[in-house]
């Protein structure tokens, strides 16, 4: 296929990905909002939020205090924040534009469909009246993308780099945002690495809300119920979100779809692409959640993981995407 | 407010699809007319939302230069369509394909021996010093001997029910897409009238023209690889350019993916460069190949000239045949046929003044009011003066350009162009329409029943380019 076309694509598929994470995010820090907690609680927590993304500093160029109206204000409607509900979801529908012709017809419309809906509901305020309907409704559009994706496109390279696009924006969503939720663990405990100690957390209701939150936002919670019918701990919660490949947003099930998607599309120059997205879904499978927080510690070790995902998307844009000369 | 006027405006003078003289409804609308008297005005209004929803849901919508930020609009659709009987569109079939085939015919001798112009027919001036005139493709040999693969003609039906070519469309026609997009429209808003009546199908268009790219391949090879090139997602046409590519299964596009070495054409895909056969071209000559024509043009390859003069490409349309649509070349299409077929013309031309000829210039300026002065390479509906409607100052200032410079420019006389039920603010009433059947060229000719039919949604207005707040009806040609 054409590598711009599967460029296209595979931004196409990131930037929806993105928008869902957003909102994610979004979502629960507004129910975090409605437990009783002090206001230096609350503002971390959306402090924390812009922080993952990386945006301190533009949202502290444009906006004052960091409270939860500008964040969320910020974080959709901000046409000017790349990150943006809608500038992710406005370049997702761009991409899906100009390939709307490799695509299959229900997809292009589900995609066309949600941007057309998007516009709508920010104008009539939607997000104002009902946030957390809002971003009920940017989840289930993305998962209703992903679902027509994989009953009705064709299982061919085309998909394959649209599941590229998806799951190394999913790894790089879910890996910021347990470094993140970690850090702030780590802070509010007073250093050291209590993560490590496995501590319960039925002692302390403010945290079992926070852990339980992180698994809320990935759709979790009930699964770390049933996987390990018990309290939630963080080193479990590392452990599932992490390490457990059957649950289908853990960086190691996705770093494994990634290597699998890889090898479909592999060309005379992506071997040393292939060999690295190996060498990294081995150390996850392999992994045990206890040498990585003896070891390395967890916010090492979702730097190094971060750092080695974005290395692997820009690989696959040298191998695949860029357009080559003769 | 205004009495009603007495004089019959030119909407209640002009022929009426639907509808005789007496009123009375014309044989092929009737089981339309009947259908339509026993629809409630709700459900007629409800099939209209549901209409406009739906193509803005598909994205069936185009951008206009001047618009900002890349506003998408939608081409009103209009519910009512054009019928035409059986009989009708065989006799306009056998007139468009005779058409496309001298005009063919006059390209390719254009680009060989000029023997039209040697019997004195074709005036040397009027091919050699024409700007769309490409010396590059003298002696360059294309596959059939086809140049325009894909024409669009416009046909008007006018005073008492004749019809005429308005122009020939050889370079990118465009449209067909919305042909398609409202006939699956109407399926879907009016599908009881489908079992009623025989209506022709036209699903098939994207089959017919893979085939016929396919069959004008360079070189002879089972399975040759066909692309769409399109300038981008910006163009206003780029809608129909990813429909088409996605129709017929094959990739679109743009110059940047492709490139030229050694006189072949490439496209670079996630595996490396990949041949390419046949380009079914929707970029304009001009912007095709920066080292022949523009080389500010971003949108095309460099060297494609050339891989097509090594015959190692197929261009469609080929390049060069903007000479054979040009207004001021429309004049000679009868001739054209008379002297290359041997036949008597089947579709009449609408009898055309140049302004380059003295004589016809005086007769164009004395009678500005009742004509319509086009530019010669003017198109989409821009650059053109409807003399009955344009006001004074409009008619003096087009005077003047005329005058400056009188070749530019060609006047016919306005026709009162048939007009179709459609619906308006203030309900159903008359809006004329034209029709663009679209005709593809490869080994043999061949059409699709019907075509786009184009309507001009403001009151009295004759222009029914999108661009100028044209719309688009559904047509239908009935089988017997």
């Amino acid at each position: 296929m054409l590598s711009r076309t599967a460029d296209h694509l595979f931004w196409m598929c990131r930037y929806i990905e993105r928008a869902e994470n957003t909102a994610r995010m979004l979502h629960v820090n507004t129910q975090l909002a409605l437990l009783p907690r002090d206001a230096a609680v609350h503002r971390q927590s959306w402090q924390a939020m812009l922080r993952l993304f990386e945006l301190e500093d533009d949202f502290a160029a444009r906006y004052n205090d960091p409270e939860p109206q500008a964040v969320i204000h910020f974080m959709v409607r901000d046409a000017d924040n790349p990150s943006s509900i809608y500038a992710c979801l406005r370049a997702c529908r761009e991409n899906a534009r100009a390939v709307r012709g490799s695509l299959t017809t229900e997809l292009w419309e589900t995609i066309n469909l949600t941007w057309l809906t998007l516009l709508r509901d920010l104008d009539e305020g939607v997000l104002e009246r009902n946030p957390e309907q809002f971003f009920e409704w940017i989840k289930r559009r993305a998962h209703l993308v992903r679902g027509v994706t994989e009953n009705t496109m064709l299982v061919d390279e085309a998909l394959h780099f649209m599941r590229l696009g998806s799951q190394l924006e999913r790894a790089d969503n879910m890996a910021r945002m347990l470094d993140v939720r970690f850090h702030e663990h780590e802070a509010l405990a007073g250093g050291g690495a209590p993560a490590a100690q496995g501590k319960a957390l039925d002692a302390d209701a403010g945290e079992f809300y926070r852990w339980s939150a992180i698994l809320s936002c990935v759709s979790a919670l009930e699964v770390y119920r049933k996987v390990y019918r018990d309290v939630v701990t963080p080193s479990r919660v590392a452990e599932l979100l992490v390490l457990n490949t059957t649950l289908p947003s853990s960086l190691v099930a996705l770093v494994r779809g990634v290597r699998e998607s890889l090898a479909r599309v592999a060309n005379d120059r992506s071997a040393e692409t292939e060999r690295q997205a190996g060498l990294l879904l081995a150390e996850l499978e392999y992994g045990r959640i206890e040498d990585i927080l003896r070891g390395p510690g967890l916010h090492r070790f979702l730097t190094n993981f971060l750092a080695r995902i974005n290395h692997l998307g820009t690989r696959i844009g040298s191998d695949f995407l860029l357009p080559l000369s003769a | 407010m205004s009495e009603a006027v007495a004089e019959k405006t030119i909407s209640e003078r002009a022929f009426n699809e639907m509808l005789d003289e007496g009123g009375q409804v014309r044989p092929h609308y009737r089981a339309f007319a009947q259908w339509l008297a026993a629809q409630p005005p709700q459900a007629m209004a409800a099939r209209r939302l549901e209409a406009d929803l739906n193509f803005r849901r598909i994205g069936i919508t185009f951008s206009m230069a001047g618009d900002a930020d890349g506003t998408e609009r939608l081409i009103p659709f209009d519910l009512i369509p054009r019928v035409i009987p059986a009989a009708e569109w065989r006799w306009l079939d056998r007139g468009l394909k005779q058409r496309v085939r001298a005009l063919n015919m006059f390209i390719h001798d254009i680009y060989h021996d000029h023997d039209i112009v040697r019997a004195g027919i074709v005036p040397p001036e009027q091919v050699f010093l024409n700007a769309q005139y490409r010396p590059e493709m003298q002696d360059v040999t294309v596959a059939e001997n086809i140049y325009c693969h894909i024409a669009g003609i416009d046909l008007v039906r006018a005073n008492a029910g004749e019809f005429y070519v308005l122009e020939d469309n050889l370079r990118v026609p465009s449209g067909v897409s919305y042909m398609l997009e409202n006939r699956k429209m109407s399926m879907r808003l009016m599908p009881e009238m489908f079992s009623r009546e025989r209506v022709a199908p036209v699903a098939h268009y994207p089959d017919m023209l893979l085939d016929n790219l396919r069959e004008v391949a360079p070189r002879n090879i089972d399975d040759p690889t066909v692309v769409v090139l399109t300038p981008g997602m910006y163009n206003s046409a780029y809608f129909e350019h990813a429909f088409l590519a996605q129709q017929m299964g094959v990739e679109l596009v743009e110059g940047k993916d492709l490139f030229v070495d050694q006189n072949t054409v490439y496209m670079r895909t996630t595996r490396g460069p990949q041949r390419v056969d046949v380009i079914y071209r929707r970029v304009d000559d001009d912007f095709l190949d920066p080292l022949t024509f523009r080389g500010d043009s971003a949108l095309g390859v460099p060297g494609l000239l050339s891989a097509c003069r090594a015959r190692r490409i197929t261009l469609a349309n080929a390049i060069g045949t903007g000479l054979a649509d040009d207004k001021s070349t429309y004049l000679f299409v009868p001739d054209m046929i008379r002297f290359y077929l041997g036949e008597e013309p089947i579709l009449s031309n609408v009898p055309t003044w140049q302004c380059s000829r003295p004589k016809e210039l005086s007769h164009v300026l004395a009678h500005l009011p009742e004509l319509v002065v086009k530019e010669v390479h003017g198109a989409g509906g821009y650059g053109m003066l409807v003399g009955p409607t344009a006001s004074r100052a409009e008619i003096e200032a087009f005077r003047a350009r005329i005058q400056a410079n009188p070749a530019h420019y060609i006047a016919q006389p306005t026709l009162a162009l048939s007009t179709t039920p459609t619906y308006v603010e203030s309900g159903v009433a008359p809006r004329h329409v034209d029709l663009r059947p679209y005709v593809l060229c490869g080994k043999e000719i061949r059409t699709v029943p019907g075509g786009l039919c184009r309507v001009a949604l403001k009151e009295g207005s004759l222009v029914v380019n999108s661009s100028q707040g044209g719309g688009t009806k559904d047509t239908w040609v009935l089988e017997e």
